[in-house]
């Protein structure tokens, strides 16, 4: 929810480069260590559901990481939450995403939601929402690129990319490269922008 | 999209695909789901206003409706005020001061809808008016057009039967030409409309001409309650050069549909072994009516109200 895709034009602002191309595969290699360690030997039983846009790619990128660190193949979701959102009468209709489950399902798994960034937490109890009519994990966590504060819900991230300060002015925008053709997360003043 | 959905010519090619684009992540998502049920439309209200009888599409509507957590009110004019004489404006007068935020309407009159449209702040949705238009039964076509045949652009749909009084064909011929389908109207003259030269279709008389270039064949019901006058001289002889039989499904292209809107008459302009075919998609297009009916829904009432 945190970035639709212009960019161009939102870097001529104060656009701040808040991890480069290799900070992200950093990140993203560190969040797959921590997945590894705190699964244990849970790790087969791991599902990681991303949550459309970005954090889907982002989940597929995490699960190869996995893969690659502990010899476990690891599966992979999306789950689409815009027809869970209970900002839908504000922000109008939208187009819809993909919704892939793997094929044993996710009952009494590990699942763990992935998202580029964690904000109010509406997307994830959206996600939380969606997740309950489509089976009964036995627990689930979050993991987030960039988690930027200013919760509303009682909603916390399991495994954090990296935490920033923000103000509810700015915007963060996380650029990956299946969606945007490059890596980076940027932290723009676009107080105007709706 | 605009508010009201009261024709097929009220979708331009980008507000159609995105209802088939809607209706197949729709599909995807519930597909294999024990809990078939979504939230996005809770606090809705949708009244089914059926003045013609129905089953399939107002079942469908309620259905789609209900999965998607609306309320649902269905009003049938049979055992209403209606029998005491109220006026359609009225009715909905009251149904919107009940606080409807949709109608899904289905009348005999040509127009019904949009009448009530501008009556209404709720959205319509035109269930079918008498001879004029169906434009979700269109829509549910095309999205099982493009569901079998993976494409709509450049794909061949004959039409076939009582093309006169069929709103379904109606809808059709303008839904699957914005998609860039290319329609035939196969029909005796006298089941042609008067204008039909400027609709943007091929016409012809001869059904065993039009099969081997069609990749998709859709019959139409004869609508005996709307033959009122010699439009053929008898059912046999419509069955004979109208009806698809098996003889001539097979002269179909290997991969070509068969499709018929229901309810059927077996025998008349469809046997029952072509309906029952691996080719026929009808059972198919009665379970695409739901997961596309929820996509007008969501995408008319989804967004931000009024």
């Amino acid at each position: 929810m945190a970035g639709s895709p212009e960019p161009a034009a939102s870097r001529t602002s104060t656009a701040g480069v808040l991890l480069a191309p290799a900070d992200v595969a950093r990140v993203v290699d560190r969040m797959a260590h921590q997945l590894i360690e705190k699964a244990g030997e849970q790790l087969p039983d791991l599902v990681l559901v991303g949550i459309p846009t970005r954090g889907a790619p982002l989940a597929r990128r995490l699960a190869a990481r996995v893969a690659a660190f502990s010899g476990t193949a690891v599966d992979v979701g999306t789950v689409d939450i815009t027809l869970y959102r209970d900002d839908l009468r504000m922000r109008g209709v939208r187009a819809l995403e993909d919704t892939v489950l793997p094929a044993q399902g996710i009952d009494g798994r590990l699942v763990v939601l992935v998202d580029d960034v964690l904000f109010s937490g509406r997307s994830v109890r959206a996600a939380l929402d969606a997740l309950r009519d489509l089976g009964r994990p036995r627990t689930v966590q979050l993991a987030v690129l960039v988690d930027r504060g200013h919760r509303e819900l009682p909603i916390r991230a399991d495994y954090v990319g990296k935490n920033v300060p923000t103000s509810r002015a700015q915007q963060v925008r996380v650029h990956l490269a299946e969606t945007d053709g490059t890596d980076e997360v940027l932290v723009t003043e676009e107080g105007s922008r709706a | 999209m605009k508010r009201h959905l009261l024709e097929a010519a009220d979708l331009d090619r980008a507000d159609a695909t995105l209802v088939l684009d809607t209706a197949a992540q729709i599909d995807q998502a519930l597909a294999g789901r024990e809990v078939k049920k979504l939230p996005t439309l809770r606090g809705r209200t949708v009244v089914n206003l059926f003045y013609e009888d129905s089953t399939r599409t107002r079942i469908s509507f309620e259905l789609a409706a209900k999965r998607l957590s609306a309320d649902v009110i269905n009003f049938s004019a049979k055992g209403s005020s209606v029998s005491k004489g109220e006026s359609l404006k009225d009715t909905a007068l009251t149904l919107e001061a009940m606080g409807a935020d949709a109608i899904v309407v289905r009348h005999s009159a040509s127009g019904a809808p949009h009448r009530l449209a501008n009556w209404v702040r709720g959205s319509v949705v035109n269930a079918g008016d008498g001879t004029h238009e169906h434009p979700t039964q269109a829509l549910l076509d095309a999205y099982t057009i493009r569901h079998r045949l993976g494409r709509l652009d450049g794909v061949r749909v004959a039409i076939v039967g009582d093309v006169l009084h069929s709103r379904v064909a109606r809808s059709n011929v303008w839904l699957l030409t914005t998609l860039g389908a290319e329609v035939t109207l196969v029909a005796p003259p006298t089941l042609l409309p008067v204008g039909v030269g400027s609709w943007p279709v091929g016409v012809s008389y001869d059904l065993d001409a039009v099969l081997p270039k069609a990749d998709a064949v859709m019959m139409l019901r004869v609508q005996a309650e709307r033959m009122n006058a010699s439009f053929f001289p008898s059912a046999r002889e419509y069955s004979r050069r109208y009806g698809l039989d098996a003889r001539r499904m097979a002269a179909l292209p290997d991969e070509a549909i068969v499709m018929h809107p229901g309810p059927m008459n077996r025998g008349m302009e469809i046997a029952a072994d072509v309906a029952d075919s691996v080719r026929s998609t009808i059972v198919e297009q009665v379970g695409n009516g739901v997961s596309v009916r929820m996509a007008v829904l969501y995408l008319l009432l989804g967004g931000s109200t009024r």
